[in-house]
């Protein structure tokens, strides 16, 4: 195995992780996967020799992710900046239902602010990697975290359309 | 002191540990007496802990075969047309080695190690097509491989060391037919065995090896047909491989 092969091997696990919070599930996950190492396979030469392996790889997840959502349907695409689709359904009894939620919860946010709270809250990705492998402005990380945040927190908590909207410096 | 005031990007960052410590201490201190702003803080810090505790646990899950085989899906379109040319610049590469018998025999011998790995390097990527014939019909695929070639060949089975037969397919070779059977263990990892009749009955020979990129070969004539066993594993694994192949074909 060269050396390539390793530091691609190495995100693996990361990068189905990611996926799988991102996709929901666990085949669609892996091909997000395996669509993103292919592409990262035959663009292997643009990658700079020393450069963070991981960037890379999660900015081409990105980018095959939105080339699916784009050629999903229009039904299945709902994908808006905050808009009034938030039906919050019940508050959380249990740790585990708390966490099934979660997952349905994730669902329910914007592709484009689900990303970003990935990257940041599960990735652990700082915001400038974040606007990076996204290829947006930072500002436009924060807000979508800020909205993404605020969102979650309403549909686990039942808590219909609190705080909304915050400014952001 | 002079502080900044606290900003939404602020909590963000305390949310998620960025602050430098200096920072984050004001925050702790805006947030004692900002109550509201405190518990949005704590819920999204949850947040952060139940996404680690949702999905932390696929980092943990073995990677599917198919994320982790390369070779089987992922040898790219260059380096396939890479071993076409190989192989066809390899016609002339044996016509300039003929001055001598020996070494014209020596020379055909590693030719043969090479085109069975250039055969090797272009089939077992294949996923939809890596034989013409598949194991499920191997009674046929070995009589319809025996007859092309003229002797009676065998497809040996290697279970015993893990790999089981995927099939066989019918190549043009140097002299004649030749004919590849590939072998797959549980990892997706292939083996492949290329067999021609033996022209030159005198000549039996032990094992040899060779190496042409990452593909090793192991091969080797008995009186009747020459074998070469290809695959990309280390050469220990290989030579365990072509060990059992041997013992099989001559019992």
């Amino acid at each position: 195995m060269n050396e390539h092969e390793r530091l691609i091997e190495q995100q693996i696990p990361r990068l189905r992780r990611y996926a799988r919070a991102l996709t929901g599930e666990r085949a669609a996950a892996d091909d997000l996967v395996q669509d993103t190492l292919e592409r990262a396979w035959s663009k292997l030469h643009l990658w700079r020799h020393g450069s963070d392996m991981r960037a890379w790889l999660f900015t081409i997840m990105h980018n095959v992710f939105i080339n699916q959502v784009r050629g999903r349907t229009p039904e299945q695409a709902v994908s808006l900046e905050d808009g009034a689709l938030d039906l919050p359904d019940r508050a959380t009894q249990t740790d585990e239902l708390e966490i099934r939620d979660l997952d349905a919860a994730l669902r329910r946010l914007p592709d484009e602010q689900r990303e970003v709270l990935l990257l940041v809250a599960l990735e652990q990705s700082s915001y400038e990697e974040t606007a990076k492998a996204l290829g947006i402005p930072i500002g436009t990380v924060m807000s979508r975290l800020s909205r993404a945040r605020a969102r979650l927190h309403r549909i686990m908590t039942g808590s219909p359309g609190a705080a909304t909207l915050k400014v952001i410096k | 002191m002079n502080r900044l005031p606290v900003t939404e990007s602020d909590l963000h960052a305390y949310v998620d540990s960025t602050l430098p410590q200096a920072r984050g201490a004001e925050v702790e201190t805006y947030l004692a007496s900002h109550s509201e702003e405190a518990e949005r803080v704590a819920a999204y810090r949850q947040q952060n802990a139940a996404l680690h505790a949702l999905f932390d646990p696929v980092l943990d899950e073995a990677v599917p075969e198919r994320l982790r085989t390369r070779r089987a899906r992922w040898m790219k379109p260059p380096l396939r047309y890479a071993a076409v040319v190989a192989w066809v610049a390899l016609g002339g590469v044996v016509g300039w080695n003929l001055q001598a018998y020996t070494s014209a025999q020596r020379t055909e011998a590693s030719t043969w190690a090479r085109r069975a790995a250039i055969a090797h390097a272009i089939y077992s990527p294949e996923v939809r097509h890596p034989v013409e014939v598949g194991a499920d019909q191997e009674a046929h695929l070995v009589n319809w491989l025996s007859k092309r070639l003229g002797a009676q060949l065998r497809a040996p089975h290697l279970g015993g060391i893990g790999y089981t037969l995927v099939g066989g397919r019918l190549l043009p070779g140097e002299r004649g037919p030749v004919a590849q059977f590939m072998y797959q263990d549980a990892k997706g990892q292939r083996l492949t065995l290329y067999v021609r009749a033996n022209a030159d009955h005198a000549r039996e020979t032990y094992f040899q090896f060779a190496q042409e990129n990452k593909v090793g070969v192991f091969y080797w004539f008995d009186r009747r047909l020459g074998y070469a066993l290809s695959g990309e594993v280390d050469k220990d694994e290989l030579l365990r491989a072509a060990t059992a192949v041997h013992s099989q074909l001559n019992p």
